[in-house]
């Protein structure tokens, strides 16, 4: 385990530097600059600025200079801005892991009820139901439903209010980002349950005269649980990194937005401090998910 | 003593269904048996000749399709058929327990030895953890498993077949059930370890004193250890008696045919003759008797009217219309 670990830490490391290099040059080969767009700026200022932030230099210089200041807990300053992203980036991130972590405990939660529901009344009308219900989940983009609840819930019953940097109401933004991965999770708890009860250790948990539920809860669900993970793991860093479509509907000032407005504005530090973020959420996430593997399968083994 | 409270377990014109969307499966059609305290009783047949099924119906632990249609299942005089689902969750594994054919697939991978023990223990006693711990490492001793401390802590995954089997027997019997289902406890493990096993469940039995119900295919495993064997076919007995009524005068053809199809110690230059024909379709049962199809020596009667067990010796029957032709020509001949 503990070799595993090292070895895992090791892969990150390099995963790491190859995400972040391959970002910093991409980045720098995308034609114009940061401060291409403001129009009534002569060369010169052009060229003090680009001097000030060291652009003028050669890219991969640029690069190295840029994690240096990195492992050295420097995320940078931001183009647009001027004001240090790590603070900003911190702030945004609360809020986008806040909305994230939420619709993804109530997608859990629901999506392994629902399944379970699914699989134990396998086409008796609760399946049918929501089998349909979660169909509907996995094709409605987004953006259109979060849009439909805000029409329904704020403008036509006014039972929620629009949000409100002041006040937020993370209901429907929720709702909203937790549908879909409500409905995958369903899916794949129903398949992988129908599979876990047809078991022979099933059958021996019922002679051995164990509880109807728990059989169910107990000793279905945990060999269930293994696909569910896969998904919820990567899942996991995605959905607290925030999404662009939700915040940008309900205005929520969280890193899903920052993001996009960060690549428009070729703000390079920040896009930079984005993805570095993004990559080590992801990192971190998979390694938990191996780590939950082993203790929810004692067969998988990590060689 | 009345006949009723003399008998552990009986088993009154059982019938079980599948109800699958092909139409229903009668997988079980009239089982009846009685089983003494403390007797092993064997029941042997070919796949789909309903013998799994008449033990899965007596633990009422059938697929959700499976259904007892008629009939009665008595533990010591109650019918068990009647009770309700927390009643049977009670029962099972304390009066009755069984153990399954494919020991590899037949215990959680993803808890370990200790707590699928621990639980059975604890599902019907009022032990502590640290008492039902103890009566694990305990029922691990008993059925031969060394290191059981170290077992304790592991999963199904680390051990042997033969050594899960041991396992599952020692699950089974840890809350001293009356009687132990069996069901081809040695068809998947090695000719070594299938000895083992069955030695294993008769010094058991010495100890414990359950009555137990072996079900297999096959009939050597199991004349040894038998008080009583019961051949089955299309879910109906059709031969019942001690172990050397079967093999030395076995009374039904189908029990004839299994016979000649086994190869003997005594005679290994004789051919072995298969039972023609294939297996029949329980969608479709025939209107007479379930083997006519199969059977060399089938009369007219046979197509159109089910036997009887009839009595060929003492404690000796069998369901067959020769015996009845053969009684009479003897009758004749005198």
């Amino acid at each position: 385990m503990a070799k595993y670990i090292v070895k895992r830490v090791v892969m990150a490391i390099v995963a790491f530097i190859i995400v972040s290099a391959i970002t910093f040059f991409v980045m720098n080969l995308i034609p114009g600059g940061p401060f291409t767009s403001e129009k009534a700026m002569s060369k010169e200022v052009i060229a003090t600025l680009n001097k000030r932030y060291g652009l003028d230099k050669p890219v991969g210089v640029q690069y190295f200079n840029y994690m240096k200041n990195f492992l050295h807990g420097d995320w940078g300053i931001s183009l647009k801005t001027q004001r240090a992203i790590w603070p900003d980036l911190r702030s945004r991130f609360g809020v986008s892991a806040k909305l994230g972590v939420s619709a993804l405990i109530l997608a859990l939660i629901l999506g392994i009820i629902f399944g379970s529901i699914q699989a134990l009344t396998r086409n008796k009308w609760p399946d049918r139901v929501l089998v349909v219900l979660t169909t509907l989940g996995t094709a409605i983009p987004s953006f259109v439903l979060a849009t439909l609840l805000m029409l329904l819930f704020c403008m036509q019953l006014q039972l929620i209010p629009v949000w409100d940097v002041n006040h937020p109401n993370f209901i429907l933004p929720v709702i909203s980002l937790a549908v879909y991965p409500m409905a995958y999770i369903t899916r794949l708890t129903k398949t992988s349950m129908l599979d876990a009860l047809n078991q022979d250790y099933i059958t021996t948990a019922r002679a051995k005269g164990v509880p109807k539920l728990k059989v169910i809860f107990v000793h279905a669900l945990r060999n269930a649980l293994i696909p569910v993970i896969t998904y919820v793991g990567p899942e996991f860093a995605y959905i607290i990194t925030g999404s662009m479509v939700i915040e940008s509907i309900f205005t929520i000032p969280g890193l899903g937005t920052m993001f996009v407005q960060s690549i428009n504005n070729r703000d390079y530090p920040y896009i930079m401090a984005v993805t570095i973020f993004l990559a080590l959420l992801m990192i971190i996430a998979n390694l938990i998910t191996d780590i939950l593997y082993k203790i929810i399968d004692p067969r998988i083994t990590f060689e | 003593m009345s006949e009723e409270e003399k008998y552990i377990l009986q088993v009154k014109d059982l019938h079980t269904s599948f109800f699958t969307e092909n139409g229903e499966v009668q997988a079980v059609n009239g089982v009846n048996f009685n089983l003494r305290p403390g007797e092993t009783m064997g029941i042997v047949g070919e796949s789909g000749s309903g013998k799994s099924v008449t033990a899965y119906s007596i633990m009422q632990i059938l697929a959700a399709t499976g259904k007892v249609t008629k009939g009665e299942i008595l533990f010591k005089g109650e019918n068990i058929l009647g009770w309700n689902e927390k009643k049977m969750e009670k029962f099972r594994g304390k009066n009755i327990s069984i153990i399954f054919q494919d020991p590899m697939t037949s215990l959680n991978p993803t808890f370990s030895i200790g707590y699928q023990l621990i639980e059975a223990v604890r599902l019907h006693t009022d032990k502590t953890k640290k008492q039902a711990y103890d009566r694990a490492v305990e029922m691990l001793k008993l059925v031969g498993v060394n290191e059981p401390e170290v077992r304790m802590r592991q999963y199904p995954h680390e051990l042997s077949g033969g050594m899960r089997q041991r396992i599952m027997i020692a699950m089974s019997l840890c809350c001293e059930p009356d009687v132990l289902i069996a069901d081809e406890p040695t068809t998947a493990l090695d000719v070594t370890i299938q000895a083992q096993i069955l030695e294993l469940m008769q010094s058991l039995q010495k100890k414990l004193g359950m009555a137990i119900i072996i079900v297999t295919h096959d009939l050597g495993v199991i004349a040894s250890m038998c008080d009583e064997i019961m051949v089955m076919y299309g879910g109906r007995v059709c031969e019942r008696g001690n172990a050397d009524d079967i093999f030395y005068r076995p009374a039904h053809e189908y029990t004839k045919g299994l016979l000649r199809s086994i190869p003997r110690a005594d005679n290994m230059n004789e051919k072995l003759v298969p039972i023609g024909g294939t297996p029949i379709n329980m969608l479709n049962l025939p209107e007479g008797c379930a083997f006519c199809p199969r059977c060399a020596n089938a009369m007219k009667i046979c197509l159109h009217q089910k036997p009887d067990e009839i009595a060929v010796g003492q404690g000796h029957r069998a369901a067959c219309f020769m015996n009845i032709k053969e009684a009479f020509e003897e009758k004749e001949g005198e």
